[in-house]
């Protein structure tokens, strides 16, 4: 290895300390007492203390713990599947159907990339209170599947447009009508596709945050950066309680990423450098 | 399609393509309709009005939400630390992650591992990286402690609590945050290239700098602009992260134009003023978008134009 080599490596190597070292903080802090992270917040914990994970996990804090990772989840079911679905099927429109207007309607939608979820944020909370959907699942979760239609239509498109018209056609003869060829033929074959926007979409609901900041009210409502939000403030003075608790958060996260790397990365590259 | 020729269609009957359009289409325009483009038409009639959100919309003001916004020293102070972070992000943030996306354009042990590291951060929640950090960054917490251990003691600042040094701080966790993701674009870029290219302008005698320079770069031209684009447009809308750190403090020391608008819109009950601070949130994006792809994307709109929300 030449010095080129070595030079990357240390420098390869310091930024993934720069990265890992306030996860391991955190990590750790949560296996401290609050007066051995008052005392050497560096060190490694000196006796290892798990109470506080296992006060998340099974104890004092479990109830809030996996009921907000529940909340959490379910909003992101509910999100997700919406805006695939409906995204899948207009997308079908937009790519496999000649009709006028087409375009124009195409871009209505990906006008909608033009909007940060910040600029609707206020007439969106007067327009759930409204539907009295405050403090309810869906009030966070129809906002969000809505906003998450124009990329995932946008990055369908291409991929149905790709499948030839010539399967459509032998489907047809088959005595396939336009819906039993979308489900049973275009939809098992865009798999690749779905898998990716559906993990852009469980990444940004996933970490919503300004969104169920307004709308979710109770606290037995709250979704996990919610809850560690709160957590934090209602423990100031039980921080490696808070660590713990805000480890615990992040992990289903890092699992995920863990396993998903590869069509996050791809997911986001199709939709960054497509040009 | 010739499915529509099968049977002729008169008078008021739907042809069966026409039914399929709408009923494909219709479930999605109809969420999106409710819950985007009528939102963003109603902050623009909201913002004409002075409204706390609760009493009749009556109180008409034109644009005089809009005036007191321009003219207030609380919003041009919150807008040009949205402007700070766009330039620090342009100066050094896309800069080192090319730096580090060229490091790992090349085979080598472990290169999946660091990229498996760079890029976890982006995958968190900024509203939880923001807790971590604010403990970690404590006055006597893990970094201070750190430094004192390596006798930079010196240099230690209250770090999300002293006026000058707060944008700074959030600064450098946006870029802990980001930087990942902008390599990971810039890599994929990178990768589109052909090895030979360089390798032909190295033979020709070209250095390593100048085939990087010359050659590498203008053809990584692309995927750059795309990268700059969604780094300003994120920088924008900074909200999560400042939020939970500072709330926009201290005294207004770390306000965005998101905060700024939270505050008025939500705590202040000030609906109308809010509903102007996202409209001309809006529009800073817009202007934004349409100068840099009338004047800089050109070619590369629909790759920016994708991943605009990203």
């Amino acid at each position: 290895m030449g010095i080129f080599g070595i030079a990357r490596y240390a420098v390869l190597v310091f930024v993934a300390a720069v990265i890992l070292v306030p996860i391991l903080f955190a990590a750790l802090g949560g296996a401290k007492t609050n007066g051995q992270l008052l005392n050497d917040p560096v060190g490694l914990p000196s006796p290892w203390v798990f109470s506080n994970y296992t006060d998340v996990l099974f104890g004092a804090n479990a109830a809030v713990f996996w009921g907000e990772l529940l909340n959490s989840v379910i909003i992101a079911t509910v999100a997700v599947f919406l805006t695939v679905s409906l995204a899948a099927l207009a997308a079908f429109v937009f790519a496999r159907m000649v009709f006028k207007g087409r375009e124009a309607m195409y871009m209505l939608f990906t006008l909608g990339l033009l909007f940060p979820s910040a600029v609707a944020i206020l007439p969106l909370y007067i327009l759930v209170r409204q539907l009295g959907l405050e403090s309810n699942y869906l009030g966070v979760a129809l906002p969000q599947a809505a906003f998450g239609l124009p990329l995932t239509i946008i990055i369908l498109r291409p991929f149905f447009k790709s499948i030839p018209v010539e399967l459509e056609d032998a489907a047809k003869i088959d005595g396939c009508g336009t819906f039993g060829f979308f489900w049973r033929v275009l939809l098992p074959l865009a798999r690749p596709a779905l898998a990716t926007v559906s993990i852009l979409a469980i990444v940004s609901t996933w970490n919503a945050f300004m969104l169920p900041l307004i709308i979710l009210n109770g606290a037995d409502q709250w979704t996990l950066p919610l809850g560690v939000m709160n957590f934090s403030s209602e423990y100031t003075n039980d921080q490696a309680r808070t660590l713990a608790f805000t480890v615990m958060a992040i992990l289903p996260a890092v699992l995920f990423y863990i396993v998903a790397e590869r069509q996050i990365v791809s997911g986001l590259t199709a939709g960054g450098v497509k040009g | 399609m010739s499915a529509t020729t099968v049977r002729p269609h008169g008078g008021r009957r739907l042809s069966a393509k026409w039914v399929t359009i709408i009923l494909f289409l219709l479930p999605g325009l109809a969420l999106y309709l409710v819950f985007v483009l009528f939102p963003v038409v109603q902050a623009a009639r909201y913002s004409l009005y002075n409204w706390n959100g609760l009493n009749p919309l009556t109180d008409f003001v034109g644009i005089a939400n809009y005036v007191n916004a321009l003219n207030s020293d609380v919003f041009q102070n919150a807008v040009s630390h949205n402007v700070f972070i766009i330039v620090l992000s342009l100066a050094l943030q896309i800069p080192f992650s090319l730096f580090l996306a060229v490091l790992l354009n090349r085979r080598f042990h472990g290169r999946a591992i660091f990229r498996l590291i760079f890029f976890l951060p982006y995958v968190l929640s900024e509203a939880i990286t923001g807790i971590i950090f604010s403990l970690f960054l404590q006055p006597s917490s893990m970094l201070d402690t750190t430094m004192q251990n390596l006798g930079l003691g010196g240099f230690i600042q209250d770090w999300l609590g002293d006026t000058g040094f707060v944008m700074i701080t959030l600064f450098v966790i946006i870029s802990w945050k980001y930087f990942g993701f902008h390599m990971i674009i810039l890599l994929a870029g990178l990768q589109g290239i052909p090895k030979e290219i360089e390798e032909a302008a190295l033979i020709d005698g070209a250095g390593r700098w100048q085939a990087f320079r010359h050659v590498t770069l203008p053809l990584l031209g692309p995927t750059l602009r795309v990268s700059v684009f969604l780094s300003m447009i994120g920088a924008l809308q900074l909200f999560d992260m400042v939020w939970v750190m500072t709330r926009g403090g201290p005294v207004g020391a770390s306000s965005t134009m998101a905060t700024l608008m939270f505050k008025n819109g939500f705590q202040d009950s000030d609906m109308g003023y809010g509903s102007a601070l996202a409209v001309l949130l809006f529009l800073f994006a817009l202007v934004l978008a349409i100068a840099y792809q009338r004047f800089v994307l050109r070619r590369d709109v629909e790759g920016a134009v994708t991943a605009f929300n990203g």
